[in-house]
């Protein structure tokens, strides 16, 4: 039989990342002073775990690598070492050699050794140090297979206990007979009188012979559970005038054979198909969702009932019936979409580690708090959060708090405070990066973006709206281009990045007392805040986060410009006007632009009217893929199915845009021509 | 069919274990720590243990001695999974009350082998 255990490395990857992260946590958190027992054991157990794992699943180098970390936190736990300031910085280091390791073990990459073999000298000097012990892994020894038919005569006599250690020696006689042809001969002598005979003890003993290729180190594996339960003596026939007794004989290098498993072939295909494909939920989650369907089972049965002989005078129960049925979807509905809501603080624990590593780079003292870890929020927002959040703290730490002695001298602790916070408000999840550090230069700002050419040289600005111009393409005011953030690429992409996920970023600052950054993001992505609007006989959908305004059209604001083109002015500003019933083709109730209703939205940045015919209600809807299902349209992000059972459409505002003023310049070209 | 109580707090080592246990046709039953074991080996008996030493909540050496005191395990296999580092703990087992161990890395075949010597 053959078992393909590569089915397990999933599993296996999965649950040593999350080791990773705990020992990482704990590491982070640990006082070399002031060791708690239970943390190093913590972190043992990590390495404990992830060597026996990748040893049974055939990744070599990880195993030996850890084997080192093993050994050393458990000469840490026993009590032979303790550990240092440097010790914990190895073992940070290892923490993400053994990272990378499996995540290229896991993408079926070629391991890179070259920082490993340097963690590993690092690992094992600490090792050495004050210690004679040697820690190599022992190799295994392979059974020889040339060997000679022998005779084997064995005197297996155990001690009356044997049974109470669950031994049978029904079990060792199964194990010889799979070596050789074996006899047993029983020695019932020292068997007592049936009325003193305790049958919890045994009093027999075997006399075997077996023969075949087997070596006495086979026979005496057999026997190794019971070596310090029993008399054992193992001679071969040959050699019986030198016959030798063995007792608690088991030699130290007698191992069991293991065969090196090889990586499956085909690995790495599935390794990359099955990547982070599932996901981890908590057992409550599971049993909510199960109560909520025993819940719809049960109205629907009664409904059922009621169906099978309704009369008019059940017209009440029928719609109690129908409203329960309302509340089973609602919340079934919420259950489902809690499965895919996980705890911000799988991003949030990468933050102690980054502002440690930063901070210790820079030369500052930082503090970080974190609240809201528990916070709630979609998988995928998850996903792709965590690099902005990054750039944002690197960004506090890098240019928010000021050196130590600078912070002295206008009269700061020293140490600089750096604090997220997580938080639901509304149907939203709010994070904040809060530093009490200097602040936002406004008017270095306001320079360099004048001198860039994105404000005018005259305008004048509020203090947010500078503050709001960080988030400009190619605008960083750090003097020196560190490595660290500043390189003028970063606060655009995440703002780009937030609002690609339909949330927005801000920021708010006080020279000398700090800044503070808001992110708000939707719950999931799943489901969107929509405005329905209605365009002749069809109805489509623009997502709320969109939507600036909506006002009814005067006609002294339009202005007609080269071409069909049309603008709108917005108190200071001109804004197209695009008519939905153009870009989808459709037959309007109205052509006249002050009949209708314009809704102002904005997408990239730009501003646009939408000429609709009417206002509808505000809903949540549940997002449908037209890719998957359909096709992928300019101008349209997904569909939904509505109350009524109709399919509406739902705007994407940014690719609206974009194809509108492909057209009017289309138009403009061709009026020019 | 005879029934296994497998422990081990690494969720692919179980998986592996149980997958491998019940492809051969046992009945078996997991537990995530030594006390989540106690637990349900008190509930019902089982015909074999099969656990991990290092495991956090209870580990496998106080589990194995817990289970020895009960009535119903005077005289069940008990199987502990060590690692090669583990010698001592070899020994701190069997005192324990352990029948036996198998030695990690081993592979399903392996482990099929011993616990139907054991158990047949």
């Amino acid at each position: 039989m053959s078992i393909d255990i590569s089915q397990f490395l999933h599993t296996f990857f999965e649950e040593s990342f999350e080791g990773l992260d705990a020992m990482e946590n704990n590491l982070l958190h640990m006082d070399v002073n002031s060791c708690d027992v239970e943390e190093i054991n913590t972190i043992f157990r990590v390495a404990h775990s992830v060597k026996g794992g990748a040893a049974t699943f055939g990744l070599k180098a990880v195993a030996e690598f850890t084997h080192s970390m093993e050994t050393l936190l458990d000469q840490i736990r026993g009590g032979e070492k303790t550990l240092s300031d440097e010790g914990v910085d190895v073992l940070l280091r290892s923490v993400d050699v053994l990272r990378s390791m499996l995540a290229n073990s896991k993408a079926g990459n070629e391991l890179d050794f070259i920082e490993s073999e340097e963690i590993k000298k690092r690992l094992d000097e600490l090792l050495d140090k004050g210690s004679s012990k040697k820690t190599v892994m022992k190799p295994v020894v392979e059974r020889k297979d040339d060997q000679q038919i022998t005779n084997w005569e064995i005197k297996f006599i155990p001690e009356t206990g044997l049974f109470k250690s669950g031994n049978d020696p029904v079990r060792m006689f199964r194990g010889l007979s799979e070596l050789g042809i074996m006899e047993a001969t029983v020695n019932a002598e020292s068997l007592p009188d049936f009325e003193s005979l305790n049958p919890e003890e045994c009093h027999l003993s075997w006399d075997i012979t077996i023969s075949g290729k087997i070596s006495k180190e086979q026979i005496a594996e057999i026997f190794e559970w019971v070596a310090d339960d029993c008399k054992l003596t193992i001679t071969s026939v040959e050699e019986e005038a030198t016959a030798q007794l063995v007792e608690n004989m088991v030699p130290e290098d007698v191992k069991i054979v293991v065969p090196i498993v090889k990586p499956m072939p085909g690995k790495e295909g599935r390794a990359t198909q099955t990547e982070s494909a599932s996901i981890r939920v908590s057992i409550d989650k599971v049993d909510d969702l199960i109560n909520m369907v025993g819940e719809l089972v049960i109205t629907q049965s009664m409904l059922g009932q009621l169906g099978q002989d309704f009369e008019m005078s059940k017209i009440e129960k029928l719609s109690d019936g129908l409203a329960q049925l309302e509340r089973n979807t609602r919340e079934l509905q919420e259950s489902v979409m809690r499965i895919r809501m996980l705890p911000i603080s799988f991003v949030f624990q990468r933050f102690p580690r980054i502002v440690r590593d930063l901070s210790t780079k820079l030369g500052k003292k930082v503090e970080l708090i974190m609240n809201g870890e528990s916070t709630e929020l979609d998988k995928t927002v998850m996903e792709k959060i965590g690099d902005p959040l990054v750039h944002l703290v690197r960004n506090s730490l890098d240019h928010g708090i000021e050196m130590p002695e600078m912070r002295r001298k206008s009269g700061k602790d020293e140490i600089g405070l750096i604090t997220l916070n997580a938080f639901h408000q509304g149907g939203n999840i709010v994070i904040e990066i809060i530093d009490d550090g200097k602040g936002l230069d406004k008017a270095k700002i306001l320079e360099k973006a004048r001198a860039r050419g994105l404000v005018g040289s005259d305008e004048d600005f509020g203090d947010d709206k500078v503050a709001d111009l960080i988030f400009a393409p190619g605008l960083s005011t750090a003097e020196v281009v560190s490595d660290v953030s500043g390189r003028g690429v970063g606060m655009d992409v995440v703002r780009k990045n937030i609002k690609s996920l339909g949330g927005n970023v801000e920021v708010r600052t006080e020279a000398g007392k700090g800044s503070r950054f808001t992110i708000r993001l939707p719950l999931t992505l799943a489901i969107l805040d929509g405005q329905l609007v209605r365009v002749g006989e069809e109805t489509y959908i623009v997502p709320l986060v969109s939507i600036i305004e909506t006002l009814q059209i005067k006609k002294k604001y339009i202005n007609d410009i080269a071409g069909k083109a049309q603008m709108y002015r917005l108190r200071e500003d001109y804004i197209p006007i695009i008519r939905l019933y153009q870009s989808f083709g459709l037959k309007p109730d109205q052509e006249h632009l002050e009949n209708g209703l314009l809704v102002v939205v904005e997408g990239d940045g730009q501003k646009a009217g939408l000429f609709v015919d009417d206002l509808l209600s505000q809903q949540q809807v549940v997002i449908k893929s037209l890719e998957t299902n359909f096709q992928k349209v300019q101008g349209l992000s997904g569909a939904t199915i509505l109350g009524d059972g109709t399919v509406a459409l739902i705007l994407d505002i940014s690719g609206l845009l974009a194809s509108a003023k492909d057209s009017a310049q289309m138009q403009a070209s061709g009026a020019a021509a | 069919m005879s029934s296994i109580l497998v422990v081990d707090d690494s969720a692919s080592m179980r998986q592996m274990v149980v997958f491998t246990l019940k492809g051969a046709g046992y009945e078996v039953e997991e537990a995530v720590d030594g006390m989540d074991a106690l637990k349900k080996a008190k509930l019902r008996s089982f015909n074999i243990v099969v656990t991990d030493v290092n495991m956090p909540n209870m580990d496998g050496i106080s589990l194995i001695k817990e289970l020895r005191g009960l009535n119903d395990y005077r005289f069940t296999p008990l199987l502990m999974l060590t690692t090669e580092s583990g010698a001592d703990k070899k020994q701190e087992g069997k005192a324990a009350g352990a029948t036996g161990w198998m030695v990690k890395p081993f592979n399903p075949e392996q482990l099929l082998a011993t616990i139907k010597k054991v158990i047949g």
